[in-house]
């Protein structure tokens, strides 16, 4: 038989073709340190003009918040006469490496304790006044000022010794199916990474960009509201901020992004 | 944060004549588009942003029409080409009546 030749160009390029599209589909990004190992950023899933916004500390409507949190800081309040400033020192340096190694365990409290609640504690205790409300302008402020402190730094979170049985039930929780739609984090941010869930891009859920300034939300926003989130969407009954579950689950997820780093406040849509 | 709304204005301090350069600018500012519901279901009432302006040393050099679909804290970034030395004062006009004011001074060597 003879070898036809025409064929056989066209089949070879038809496979070169679906090599090169297959490369594409392997997504040959560098995404350098905004990612680890198979670990991405939720920045690397995002718009080009929502990185811009981030990358550009005056576009970026979340410094709104660090600015605020600075004023916070310096403000003396409660019965004991002080302010944060008094105890960590003015400039907020101290709060280095905080976001990033948050949430620990507490030997005295014997529990973990994410930023919000310490920030809480220390209201409480040292500076004797009143505890700020989750998600209120000033927690969210003070929050966004201590991680943004960090930026930049790899996510370290200890997750063996005392605090090993927290992050456990973290973990329990992630893979754990809830709601009437009967869905696990996992299912979402594990198996469809990089997929769309409605009009959104679902990303790996990694907690590196929290306290983080959601477009849809017009302001900062952080990880256990974005816990509720999700566990509204898939019509469960979420539990209340600054839970136990919640703070482990915290855990948890931040360690899945262990050495991704802090980008406080992210911009993320 | 209707009650605590603070312009920030960035324009370069020096700049050759003739040159353009960018003006960026930012307001917090919850722009309250007043189609939402409250929890009591009531709408909530429109509270935003509806006039932006620049002058350059008196001389209009921009200006916009803000309408209820602007997200919160806007940010509005524009070129201006640059002449003389002289002073940038921007305004933003709010709904009920106050004016937000910021100016930036720019020097042609």
């Amino acid at each position: 038989m003879k070898t036809n030749w025409k064929q056989i160009t066209f089949l070879a390029a038809a496979i070169g073709f679906g090599a090169c599209m297959f490369a594409a589909n392997a997504d040959a990004t560098d995404w350098g340190k905004y990612q680890v190992g198979e670990h991405r950023s939720g920045y690397t899933y995002m718009t080009d003009e929502s990185r811009a916004m981030q990358n550009d500390n005056f576009q970026n409507p979340g410094m709104l918040w660090v600015e605020q949190g600075a004023e916070l800081w310096a403000k003396v309040d409660g019965k004991a006469g002080k302010s944060c400033a008094s105890c960590h020192g003015e400039s907020g340096d101290s709060m280095k490496g905080v976001a990033a190694r948050y949430p620990v365990y507490d030997q005295n409290l014997g529990k973990l304790q994410d930023l919000e609640q310490q920030i809480n504690y220390c209201l409480e205790t040292r500076m004797e006044t009143k505890p700020y409300k989750w998600e209120s302008d000033e927690m969210l402020s003070m929050t966004t000022f201590v991680s943004y402190q960090s930026l930049g730094m790899p996510v370290n979170v200890k997750v063996d010794g005392p605090a090993a049985a927290a992050f456990e039930k973290g973990k329990a929780f992630y893979y754990e199916r809830r709601g009437q739609l009967d869905m696990a984090c996992k299912h979402c941010h594990e198996d469809n990474a990089g997929g769309i869930i409605r009009a959104n891009t679902l990303t790996q859920g990694q907690g590196n960009g929290f306290p983080t300034y959601r477009l849809k939300w017009q302001k900062v926003g952080s990880l256990q509201r974005r816990f509720r989130g999700c566990n509204n969407e898939v019509r469960a009954k979420p539990y209340p901020y600054g839970s136990e579950e919640y703070t482990n689950l915290e855990l948890y997820v931040k360690w899945r992004g262990q050495g991704l780093p802090i980008e406080a406040p992210s911009v993320r849509n | 944060m209707a009650n605590n709304v603070k312009p920030r204005v960035r324009v370069q301090k020096t700049a050759t004549k003739g040159e353009v350069v960018e003006i960026k600018t930012l307001i917090s500012h919850n722009m309250e588009s007043g189609r939402r519901k409250g929890k009591d279901g009531k709408l909530v009432p429109r509270s935003i942003i509806n006039k932006f302006t620049v002058t350059f040393n008196g001389k209009p050099v921009f200006s916009s029409d803000w309408a209820p679909s602007i997200s919160a804290n806007p940010y509005m970034s524009f070129f201006a080409k640059v002449n003389e030395s002289g002073e940038f004062a921007f305004k933003w006009m709010d709904d009920d009546g106050s004016v937000y004011d910021s100016t930036a001074k720019i020097t042609v060597a």
